[in-house]
C-alpha cells in the first residue's frame, strides 16, 4: 500500500503551500519538499525489493466490470523513473525557493508543482492502462497551468496554450491507442499486457494501436514534426523548465516507448517509423539550437535532439539499443537538468539570457561557471563525462543499422547530429562563461546564494562519477532498468570508457573535429542559415487555430442562429425519418390482444377532445380561447384516467390543469394577447405536414403496443406492495417506497424549478422590462376586485378543502390519494385565498414562506431516507407497523408517510411560490396603494381603517 | 376503444408538435402542454388499457391493471407542471425585457431588412 502513498502524497500535498504560504516563502517551500521527500521515502523503502528482482504492487479495484483499478507497480523501469522524478523534483524546489521573485505566488506555484509531480510519479508507476492515461491527462493540464504561470504575459499563454493543444491532443490519440492495445491484449493490467507482447503484434488492431500510441508518444516527447512546441513553453519560469522540458514530462513520452518496448517494439513497423523519426528529431533539433541565442531555447532545442536519440535508440528494436537508450536517459537528466538551471541562474544574476550580450561570465560567477561547463562538457559527449558514454553506445548502434538497404543514412546523419550537438555545446559554454568580461551585462552578475547553486552541484556529481566510473555507478541501475524495458535477458554488454578503437570512436572523433570548425565558422554558418527559408512553428500554429476557430464559428452560427422552431422542426423531422425506417424496414402482423368495447361516453369525451384540439390549432392566436380549449382537452385527459382504472393519475391531472390553468392566465394578464399572424401557407403547410406524420407515428406505435400483450415487472409491485410496503395503493407505495429515490429526485428538481421561477422574476426588475410593466399601468381592472360572494366562499370552503387534503393524504397509501395529490388540493385551496382577497392580504396570513416549505418537504423526505441508516438499512428502506387508536380503529404507521409528508410539502411550497411569483411581477412596479383588505366592501363599519377611508 | 385513445394520442401529439413550431412563446407553450399530454397518455398506455381494475389491492378484485406507468405518469404530471412553470416564467421575463414575445432569435434581424426595404 506505501507504493500507492507515492502517488498519493504529492497530490495531498499540493492542499499544504498555499495554506502555509502566509507562514513564509521558507516554510511554503519546506512543506513542498517535506510532500516530496516523503513520498521519495516510500519509494525508496521498497529499492531493495526491486534490486533483488520482485515487483511490488499495490492497488485498490475501481470499477472491477470494467477492468479498472487503482493499481501501481514498480519494475524497474516505473522504479528508475519514479525516483528520478522525484530526486530532480525535490532539487527542483529547492532551486526555486531561490529563483521565484517576492511578486511571484508562490504557494500556487509549488501547489501546481507537486500536483504534477503526482500525476508524473502516476504515469511512471500505473499498472491500468486507464489510470495512467488519467495521469497522462493530467501532467498535460498541470503543464499548461505551469508554463503560463505568468499569466500576465501573453507569450507564456500562448506557449502554454500551444503546449496544451500538442500534448493534450495526443493524449486523445494516446487513449485510443492504449485501449486499442489493452483490447488486442485482452487486458488492462499493464503487467498482464507486458507478458502479452506476442499476442499484439499478432493482432489486427496491432498498427492502428502502434500509430496512436505513437502520436501521443511523439507529441509529448517533442518529436519531429511535433518537436516546435517545446522550446516556445519556455516562457515557463526556468525551475519548471529545468523540471518538465528537460527531466519529466518530456521523457514521458520516451518512457512510455520504452514502458510498451516489449509489447510492441520488434516488428518492421516499429523499427520503419520510430527510428528514422528519431534521427530527424536528433538532427533537426541538433541543427536549430546551435543558432539559438536565447540560453534556454538553445538548451530546449537541445533537449529535443537528445529526446530524438533515445526515441530513435528505442525504435532501432534491438536490445543493445535498448541499454543505450536507458542509459542515456540516465544521463541526460542529470545535465540537463544542470544546464537549465545554470541558465536560469545565468538569466537571474545578469539580467538577460542573449548569448550575444553575455560572456565572461566565468571569472565572475566562478562556481555557476564551473558546473556549467561541466554540463557542457557532458553534453558535448566529452570522455570522462557521463554523455560520452551513452552517446558512443548511440553511435555504435546506428553504426550498423541499415535502414530499407541504405547502409550509411544512420551512420552518416547520427555523426552530422552530433557535430551539431558538440557545437551548440562549445557555444554554450564559450558564448557565456568563457571569453572576454563585458561591462554591459543588465545586471552586476555574481554567483547567487548556496540554495540556487547547490542542486546544480548535486546533479554534476553523478555527471562526473558516472563519467568516471560507469560499471560501479551506474551499471545496477542501468541492469535494472533495462531488464525491465526489455522484458528478457539482457544483451552481452559491458558500461567502460575504453573499448578499443571501433566505429563510435571514430565517428566521435569526427563529430569533434567537425564541431569545433563549425564553431570557429559560426559567422558564415550562421549567414548560410539566415539566407535558408525558414518555417515559424508559431505563427503556423497560431494561424490553424485561428482558421479552426473562425470556420467552427461560421459552421454553428449558419447552424445555431437562433430561430429555436427550426431546430425544432429539424429534430421531429429526423425523429419521424428514423422511426418511419424503422417501421417500413421491418415485417407486420396484427396485434392478438382482445380490444376493449367502445362504449358511448368515451366516444363523446374523444369527440371533445379532437374539437377542442382542432379549435385550438385554428385559433390558437386568439390565446385566452386557446387556453380555455387546453383546458377542455386535460379534462377529457383526466376522464381518461378514470374510465382506465388510473383514479390517482385523474385526480393528479385535474388538480394540475386548476394550477397550470391559473399559472397561464396570471402570465397572460402581461403578455400579448393575441399571437400575430405572419407566418405564410407554405410554413404552416410545411409544420402541419411534419406535426402530422410525427401524430401519426406516435399513434400507430401506441397502437401496437395497446393490441399485444406483454410481460411487465408490476407483479413484484402487486405482490410485495401489501407485505412489503403496507399499503394497498399500489401505486403510492411504488412512489413513495419502491421507487422512492425516483421521487426523492423529482420533489428536488421541482424545488429547483421553482426557485429558478423565483430567480427569474423575482428581482427587481430593470431598465426595459420595468418601462415595459409601466407603459401598461393602470391596469384595467374589475371594479369589483375582491368579489365578496367569493372571497366569503373561499373561506368557508378553506377548512373543508384543508380537511379533504387531509384525508386524502392520509389514506393515500391505501386508497387512491398521497402526498402529490393531497399538495395539489391544499395549494389550490390557499391560492384561491389570494385570488379572492389579494396578495397581501393573504400573504399576511401565511405563517410560512413557500421557499422554507420546499425545503422542509425536500428535508424531512431525505431525513427519512437517512433514518433507515440507523438500522442498518440502505438509503430510503421503508419500515411500519400497526398502532390502535382509539375512536379510529386500528391505523397503519408506515415510516413512507412521513417520506409521502416531504413530497406534499414541497408541492405545496413548489405551487404557491411559482404562482405567488408570477401574480407578483407587475404589482411590485405599480406605484397605486395596494389593497391589504380581504373585501371591497368593509367588513366592520366602524373599524379604524375603513372608517378613515370613508371619512 | 384502443383505436380511440392512439387516435387520441396522435391527435395530441400533432397539435402539441405544430404548436412548438409555432414562432411565439405562447403557443409553445400550450405545444408543450399538449405533448406533455399526449407523452403522459402514450406512457400510461404502454401498461395497456382497463377498465374497472384499479391497482388497489382488495380480497374481491378481479385484476388489476399495471401500476408501474401509473406511477411513473403521475411524477411527470406533476414534473411537466414545474416545466410549464419555469418555461412560463421564462417566456415572461423574456418579454419584459426585449419587448418580444417571439421564441427565436433572428426576430431583429427580419424586421430590420423588412423596414428597409
Amino acid at each position: 500500500m506505501t507504493l500507492l502513498l507515492v502517488v498519493l502524497v504529492p497530490f495531498l500535498g499540493a492542499l499544504i503551500p498555499p495554506l502555509v504560504i502566509r507562514s513564509g516563502r521558507n516554510t511554503c517551500a519546506a512543506a513542498t519538499g517535506g510532500a516530496t521527500l516523503l513520498a521519495l521515502a516510500l519509494l525508496l523503502s521498497h529499492g531493495p525489493a526491486v534490486f533483488s528482482g520482485e515487483v511490488p504492487k499495490a492497488g485498490v479495484d475501481w470499477v472491477p466490470a470494467m477492468g479498472l483499478s487503482l493499481s501501481v507497480f514498480a519494475d524497474g523501469l516505473g522504479f528508475f523513473f519514479a525516483a528520478m522524478i522525484l530526486v530532480i523534483g525535490l532539487l527542483v524546489i529547492v532551486y526555486a525557493r531561490f529563483y521565484l521573485s517576492r511578486e511571484d505566488p508562490m504557494g500556487r506555484f509549488f501547489a501546481y508543482l507537486l500536483l504534477f509531480q503526482g500525476s508524473m510519479v502516476g504515469v511512471v508507476l500505473s499498472d491500468n492502462v486507464v489510470l495512467l492515461l488519467v495521469f497522462w491527462e493530467m501532467t498535460s493540464l498541470t503543464s499548461f497551468l505551469l508554463i503560463g504561470f505568468w499569466t500576465k504575459r501573453a507569450d507564456a499563454r500562448q506557449g502554454a496554450r500551444m503546449a496544451l493543444v500538442i500534448t493534450g491532443g495526443g493524449g486523445l490519440a494516446l487513449i485510443a491507442g492504449l485501449l486499442l492495445v489493452a483490447q488486442a491484449a485482452g487486458s488492462y493490467q499493464l503487467t498482464d499486457i507486458l507478458a502479452r507482447g506476442e499476442m499484439v503484434r499478432a493482432s489486427p488492431l496491432y498498427l492502428p494501436a502502434l500509430l496512436l500510441v505513437l502520436a501521443g508518444a511523439f507529441t509529448k516527447s517533442a518529436q519531429f514534426p511535433f518537436h516546435f512546441w517545446l522550446p516556445h513553453a519556455m516562457v515557463a519560469p526556468t525551475p519548471v523548465s529545468a523540471y518538465l522540458h528537460s527531466a519529466t514530462m518530456v521523457k514521458a513520452g520516451v518512457f512510455l516507448l520504452a514502458r510498451l518496448w516489449p509489447v510492441l517494439a520488434g516488428t518492421e513497423a516499429w523499427f520503419l517509423i520510430v527510428a528514422p523519426v528519431g534521427l530527424a528529431t536528433m538532427l533537426v533539433g541538433a541543427a536549430i539550437a546551435l543558432f539559438r541565442n536565447d540560453l534556454k531555447g538553445l538548451l530546449a532545442y537541445s533537449t529535443v535532439s537528445h529526446l530524438g536519440l533515445m526515441t530513435m535508440l528505442l525504435g532501432l528494436g534491438t536490445p543493445m539499443a535498448a541499454v543505450a537508450a536507458v542509459f542515456h536517459i540516465i544521463n541526460h537528466a542529470t545535465f540537463k537538468a544542470a544546464l537549465f538551471m545554470s541558465a536560469g541562474i545565468v538569466d537571474h544574476e545578469a539580467g538577460t539570457r542573449d548569448i550575444r550580450r553575455l560572456g565572461g561570465l566565468m571569472v565572475l560567477m566562478p562556481v555557476t561557471g564551473t558546473l556549467a561547463l561541466l554540463g557542457a562538457a557532458a553534453m558535448a559527449g566529452v570522455p570522462l563525462f557521463n554523455g560520452f558514454l551513452s552517446k558512443e553506445m548511440m553511435l555504435e548502434e546506428a553504426a550498423h543499422t541499415s535502414y530499407l538497404g541504405l547502409d550509411q543514412l544512420f551512420p552518416v546523419l547520427a555523426t552530422v547530429a552530433a557535430v551539431f550537438s558538440v557545437a551548440f555545446s562549445a557555444r554554450f559554454a564559450i558564448g557565456t562563461f568563457l571569453g572576454p568580461v563585458r561591462h554591459d551585462y543588465p545586471h552586476h552578475p555574481h554567483d547567487p546564494p548556496p540554495g540556487m547553486w547547490l542542486p546544480v552541484a548535486v546533479l554534476v556529481v553523478p555527471v562526473i562519477a558516472i563519467g568516471l566510473f560507469p560499471g560501479p555507478v551506474a551499471g545496477p541501475l542501468v541492469a535494472l532498468t533495462a531488464a525491465a524495458v526489455i522484458g528478457g535477458p539482457l544483451p552481452d554488454y559491458h558500461l567502460a570508457l575504453w573499448h578499443g578503437i571501433t566505429p563510435a570512436l571514430v565517428m566521435s572523433l569526427l563529430a569533434f573535429a567537425g564541431g569545433a570548425a563549425l564553431m570557429l565558422a559560426y559567422g558564415q554558418a550562421d549567414r548560410v542559415r539566415a539566407r535558408l527559408p525558414r518555417l515559424d512553428a508559431r505563427a503556423m500554429f497560431e494561424a490553424t487555430a485561428g482558421t479552426l476557430v473562425f470556420t467552427c464559428r461560421r459552421l454553428l452560427g449558419a447552424l445555431h442562429d437562433g430561430a429555436l422552431s427550426r431546430y425544432m422542426g429539424v429534430t421531429v423531422a429526423t425523429l419521424v425519418a428514423v422511426g418511419g425506417y424503422g417501421f417500413w424496414s421491418a415485417t407486420h402482423g396484427a396485434g392478438t390482444r382482445p380490444l376493449l368495447p367502445v362504449n358511448a361516453p368515451a366516444l363523446t369525451a374523444f369527440l371533445a377532445l379532437v374539437l377542442a384540439s382542432g379549435a385550438v390549432l385554428l385559433c390558437h392566436a386568439e390565446r385566452l380561447t386557446a387556453l380555455i380549449l387546453t383546458g377542455v382537452v386535460g379534462v377529457v385527459v383526466a376522464l381518461a384516467f378514470l374510465q382506465f382504472s388510473a383514479p390517482d393519475l385523474a385526480l393528479t391531472q385535474i388538480s394540475v390543469d386548476v394550477v397550470t390553468t391559473i399559472l397561464m392566465l396570471l402570465a397572460l394578464n402581461l403578455l400579448p394577447k393575441a399571437t400575430p399572424r405572419e407566418e405564410s401557407r407554405a410554413t404552416r403547410w410545411r409544420d402541419s405536414t411534419v406535426a402530422g406524420l410525427a401524430g401519426l407515428g406516435v399513434a400507430g406505435l401506441a397502437y401496437a403496443v395497446m393490441t399485444r400483450n406483454g410481460v411487465s415487472i408490476s407483479d413484484y409491485y402487486l405482490a410485495q406492495s401489501k407485505p412489503g410496503g403496507g399499503g394497498t395503493n399500489v401505486v403510492n407505495v411504488i412512489l413513495v417506497d419502491f421507487r422512492g429515490y425516483d421521487t426523492f429526485a423529482e420533489i428536488i428538481v421541482l424545488g429547483i424549478a421553482a426557485l429558478a421561477i423565483y430567480a427569474l422574476l423575482n428581482p427587481a426588475l430593470k431598465g426595459a422590462a420595468v418601462r415595459r410593466i409601466k407603459a401598461m399601468l393602470p391596469r384595467t381592472e374589475s371594479r369589483d376586485v375582491h368579489p365578496l360572494l367569493l372571497v366569503v366562499a373561499t373561506r368557508v370552503l378553506l377548512p373543508l378543502s384543508l380537511t379533504v387534503g387531509a384525508y386524502i393524504f392520509l389514506r393515500g397509501h391505501n386508497e387512491p390519494g398521497g402526498g402529490f395529490i393531497a399538495g395539489l388540493v391544499v395549494a389550490i385551496a390557499l391560492i384561491m385565498q389570494y385570488i379572492a382577497s389579494g396578495y397581501a392580504w393573504a400573504a399576511e396570513r401565511m405563517k410560512v414562506d413557500a421557499q422554507s416549505m420546499i425545503g422542509a418537504g425536500v428535508a424531512v423526505a431525505g431525513l427519512t431516507g437517512i433514518a433507515a441508516f440507523a438500522f442498518g438499512r440502505p438509503f430510503l428502506t421503508s419500515t411500519f407497523g400497526y398502532l390502535r387508536w382509539p375512536v379510529v380503529g386500528t391505523f397503519e404507521l408506515a415510516s413512507a408517510l412521513a417520506f409521502d409528508l416531504g413530497v406534499f410539502l414541497t408541492v405545496v411550497g413548489v405551487m404557491l411560490l411559482s404562482l405567488a411569483q408570477l401574480s407578483r411581477v407587475a404589482r411590485r412596479i405599480d406605484p397605486s396603494p395596494e389593497s391589504r383588505e380581504p373585501m371591497d366592501v368593509p367588513l366592520e363599519r366602524g373599524a379604524s381603517g375603513a372608517a378613515g377611508r370613508e371619512g | 376503444m384502443e383505436l380511440l385513445v392512439a387516435a387520441a394520442i396522435g391527435i395530441l401529439t400533432t397539435a402539441g408538435t405544430y404548436l412548438m413550431l409555432r414562432a411565439y412563446t405562447f403557443p409553445v407553450i400550450l405545444g408543450l402542454t399538449f405533448l406533455s399530454y399526449a407523452v403522459n397518455v402514450f406512457l400510461f398506455a404502454m401498461g395497456r388499457l382497463a377498465i374497472d381494475r384499479p391497482p388497489v389491492i382488495s380480497p374481491d378484485a378481479p385484476g388489476y391493471t399495471d401500476p408501474l406507468p401509473q406511477a411513473l405518469v403521475l411524477t411527470a404530471i406533476v414534473i411537466s407542471f414545474g416545466m410549464t412553470a419555469l418555461i412560463v416564467a421564462l417566456a415572461l421575463r423574456g418579454y419584459l425585457e426585449t419587448g418580444s414575445d417571439r421564441s427565436t432569435l433572428d426576430a431583429p434581424r427580419r424586421t430590420d431588412a423588412g423596414g428597409g426595404a
